[in-house]
C-alpha cells in the first residue's frame, strides 16, 4: 500500500532555534496516524509545516514532505494553496480562537464552496446548512446565522470539523481536537470523526490523552524535543514500549484507556531546544541512561515488526516491558 | 439592553450638567461686566445697577443658577446683546458651517487614514510603514493653528491654489479640514495598522487560510471585517473632537461656523450666545460618544451586557 503522506527528515526552525529536528512520518491512505508527545515537542509545527501554514518566522530547513509523492515544499505558494481544503485540512485546539469572530458560522463554511467552488451564494449557504447537520448541529439553518462565540465548545468544534472536511479532502490534521471538551463532549466529536474515517478520511491525530489515541489511530509516532523517537502501531506501541520516554509517557498515563487527561509530566521538564543536552536529548530523564547516551546521539533506527525507536538500548527497553508485563 | 441604555443616558446627561454648571460659573467669574460693555463707557453707575438688576445679574448666584437650569432646559439662552435676537437661534445659523467642515475633516481622516494604515501594515518594518508612522506622529505633534497658518502661506500666499478663508466655493473646505483632520488621520492610520498586525497574528487568520482561501479574501474579507469594528467606534469620539477642535481652526481660517462665534462671543461678552454655543459642543461631544458606544453594540457581535 503506497502512503499518502510522507514526512522524512523535516527541521523546522525559528532563527537560531531547531523547533522540529528530524522528524518522519508516514500516513497510509485512509489510515491514521497519532502524535503524541509533551508540550513543546514540536507536534503542532511539524502539522503546520504539512499544511504549509507556520508562523511567518519559521522556516523548513531541510526535509521533504510528499503528498502523493509530490513534495509540498516544491510547490510555489499558489499551488499549495489549492491543496489547503482540497487535498489537506486541518481542524484546531481551541475552536473559539481558530473561528472569525465577526462572522456567522453559516458564512465560514459557505466561503469555502463559494471561493473554492465558484457556488452562488444561495447554493454555497445551502451546502454548509447541510455540512453543518451532517455533523450533527440541530437546527442548522437557524444556527447558521450564528456567530461563533454564540455556540458550546462541542458545537464550535462541530463547526470547525463541518468547515475542514467541507471539501471533501483526502487528509486531515486534527491537533488536539478534543482537548478543551468535556468528557461526554470529547466522546460526540471522536464517534464523528471515526465516521470520517470509515468513509475513507486519512488523519492524523495530535493529542495529549492516550486514550483518544487508542481509540482513532492505527499507528503512533511518539516526539521528544523535535524529534521523534519512537514509532509503530498503536497496539504495539503501547504493548511494548520500546524508547524509555514512551514507557514514561505510559506510566505517567493513569490508564491508557480511560484516562482522560493522559500524560503526567514524567519527572524533570523538557529540555530547553536553545540548549539541548549532548547525546540524547533525553539523557538527563532517563532511568536507562548510561555514559554512551551522553556522548552518542541514538539515530532512529528499525526494530524487528518494521517499527522504530532513537535509543541506543530498545532492545533492553523491550525486554523490561516483557519482564514487567509477566 | 435597556438598563445599560437608561445607565449610559443619564451618565451622558450628568456630564451636560456638570458642562452646563462649569460654564456658567466660569462666565460668571471672568472679569468684565456686561452692563458695562452694553452700555458703554459713559454710563452712569446708576445706569450700569439698573442695567444690571435687569439682566438679573445683581441677584445670589444660587438664585442665577436655578433660574438659569430652568432656561437651558428651554433652550432660552436669552438674547443676544450684540447680535440682537435669540442667542441659540445665532448659534444654530452658524452650525451647518462646522458641521459641514467636521465633516470634511472626517471624510479625509478616513479616506487617507485607513488606506495609510492598511499600507503600513502591508509593509511592515519597511521604508513605507516608517514614513507613515513619521508622517502620523509629526501630524499628531504639531499644533493645528501652525499648521494651518503653514498651508495658507503654501497654498493660498504663494501657490495661490486654495483660498485662505471661507469664500462659499467648496475648495475654501479644503486647508480647514485638512488641517482639523491631520492629527487625527495619523493617529487613526497608527490605529488601523497596529489593528490589522495584530489581526493578522489571529488564529482565525490561520483557519481561513487553512481553507484554501486567496491571501487576498483573508485580508479583505476575515482581517478587514475586524479591523473595521474599533475604527468604526472611534469615528464618532472623532467627529466629536472635531467639532470642538474647530474652535481653533475656524479662528484661523475665518470660517463662520459656531467655533468662531463661541470665540467672538466671549471676547464681546455676549454670553447667552458664547453659553449657547459652549453647550451644543458639549451636546455634541457627549452625544457622539454615546452614538459610539451603541453602535460598538451594534456591530461587534461578542460585544454582550456581561463585557461591558
Ligand atoms: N511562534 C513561535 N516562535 C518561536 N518559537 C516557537 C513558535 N511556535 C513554536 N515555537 C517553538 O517550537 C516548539 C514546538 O512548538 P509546538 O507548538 O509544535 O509544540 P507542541 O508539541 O504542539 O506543544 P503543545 O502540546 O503545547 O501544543 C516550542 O517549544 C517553541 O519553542
Ligand atoms: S539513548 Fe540512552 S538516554 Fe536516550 S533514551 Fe535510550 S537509554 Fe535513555
Ligand atoms: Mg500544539
Amino acid at each position: 500500500m503506497s502512503a499518502l503522506l510522507e514526512v522524512s527528515g523535516l527541521q523546522v526552525a525559528f532563527g537560531e532555534l531547531r523547533a522540529v529536528r528530524g522528524v518522519s512520518l508516514t500516513v497510509g491512505k485512509g489510515q491514521t496516524l497519532a502524535v503524541v508527545g509533551e508540550s513543546g515537542s514540536g507536534k503542532s509545527i511539524t502539522s503546520l509545516a504539512v499544511m504549509g501554514l507556520l508562523p511567518a518566522q519559521a522556516r523548513v530547513v531541510e526535509g521533504e514532505i510528499s503528498l502523493d509523492g509530490v513534495n509540498l515544499l516544491d510547490l510555489a505558494p499558489e499551488e499549495l494553496r489549492r491543496l489547503r481544503g482540497e487535498e489537506l485540512a486541518m481542524i484546531f485546539q481551541d475552536p473559539l480562537s481558530a473561528l472569525n469572530p465577526s462572522l456567522t458560522v453559516g458564512y465560514q463554511i459557505a466561503e469555502v464552496f463559494r471561493r473554492r467552488r465558484g457556488a452562488s451564494r444561495a447554493v454555497a449557504t445551502g451546502r454548509a446548512v447541510e455540512a453543518m447537520a451532517e455533523v450533527g448541529i440541530p437546527d442548522a439553518a437557524e444556527r447558521a446565522k450564528a456567530y461563533p462565540h454564540e455556540f458550546s465548545g462541542g458545537m464550535r468544534q462541530r463547526v470547525m470539523i463541518a468547515m475542514a472536511l467541507a471539501l471533501e479532502p483526502r487528509l486531515l490534521i486534527a491537533d488536539e481536537p478534543t482537548t478543551a471538551l468535556d468528557v461526554t463532549v470529547q466522546a460526540q466529536i471522536l464517534r464523528l470523526l471515526r465516521e470520517r474515517q470509515r468513509a475513507g478520511l486519512a488523519m492524523i491525530i495530535i493529542s495529549h490523552d492516550l486514550g483518544v489515541v487508542a481509540r482513532t489511530a492505527q499507528s503512533v509516532v511518539v516526539m521528544y524535543a523535535g524529534q521523534a523517537v519512537e514509532s509503530g502501531t498503536v497496539a504495539e506501541v503501547y504493548g511494548t514500549p520500546a524508547h524509555p520516554y514512551t514507557l514514561g509517557l505510559m506510566a505517567a498515563s493513569p490508564s491508557a484507556r480511560t484516562g482522560r487527561r493522559g500524560i503526567r509530566p514524567i519527572d524533570g521538564n523538557p529540555p530547553d531546544l536553545t540548549a539541548l543536552p549532548s547525546g540524547c536529548a533525553f539523557h538527563p530523564r532517563c532511568p536507562f541512561a548510561r555514559e554512551r547516551c551522553r556522548t552518542e546521539t541514538p539515530a532512529l533506527r528499525p526494530l524487528p515488526s518494521g517499527r522504530t525507536s532513537a535509543c541506543h538500548f530498545a532492545e533492553e527497553v523491550l525486554a523490561h516491558d516483557r519482564a514487567a508485563g509477566a | 439592553m435597556i438598563g445599560y441604555l437608561v445607565r449610559r443616558l443619564a451618565q451622558a446627561v450628568l456630564l451636560l450638567f456638570g458642562a452646563v454648571t462649569i460654564v456658567f460659573l466660569v462666565l460668571r467669574v471672568i472679569p468684565g461686566d456686561p452692563a458695562a460693555l452694553i452700555l458703554g463707557s459713559q454710563a452712569t453707575a446708576q445706569e450700569l445697577a439698573a442695567k444690571r438688576d435687569e439682566m438679573g445679574l445683581s441677584d445670589p448666584l444660587l438664585a442665577q443658577y436655578a433660574r438659569h437650569l430652568g432656561e437651558i432646559v428651554r433652550l432660552d439662552f436669552g438674547d443676544s446683546w450684540r447680535l440682537g435676537g435669540d442667542a441659540f437661534a445665532a448659534v444654530l445659523d452658524r452650525l451647518p458651517a462646522t458641521i459641514t467642515l467636521a465633516g470634511f475633516a472626517l471624510l479625509f481622516t478616513l479616506a487617507l487614514g485607513f488606506p495609510l494604515g492598511v499600507y503600513a501594515a502591508r509593509h511592515k518594518g519597511k521604508l513605507a510603514d516608517r514614513a507613515v508612522s513619521y508622517f502620523s506622529l509629526t501630524g499628531q505633534a504639531l499644533p493645528a493653528f501652525w499648521v494651518g497658518i503653514m498651508l495658507v502661506l503654501i497654498f493660498s500666499r504663494t501657490l495661490n491654489i486654495l483660498p485662505a478663508t471661507a469664500d462659499g466655493s467648496a475648495l475654501a473646505l479644503v486647508l480647514p479640514a485638512f488641517t482639523l483632520a491631520l492629527p487625527f488621520l495619523g493617529w487613526l492610520a497608527r490605529l488601523v495598522r497596529n489593528g490589522t498586525l495584530e489581526e493578522l497574528g489571529r488564529d482565525y487568520v490561520r483557519t481561513a487560510r487553512s481553507k484554501g482561501l486567496s491571501e487576498r479574501v483573508v485580508f479583505n474579507i476575515h482581517v478587514l471585517r475586524n479591523t473595521l469594528t474599533p475604527v468604526i467606534t472611534v469615528l464618532g469620539l472623532i467627529l466629536g473632537n472635531f467639532i470642538a477642535d474647530a474652535v481653533i481652526i475656524e479662528q484661523v481660517f475665518a470660517w463662520p461656523g459656531i467655533g468662531s462665534l463661541m470665540i467672538e462671543s466671549i471676547q464681546n461678552r455676549d454670553y447667552a450666545v458664547a453659553e449657547a454655543a459652549i453647550i451644543l459642543i458639549a451636546v455634541f461631544y457627549i452625544g457622539l460618544n454615546l452614538v459610539v458606544d451603541l453602535l460598538y453594540f451594534a456591530l461587534d457581535p461578542r460585544v454582550t451586557l456581561e463585557t461591558v
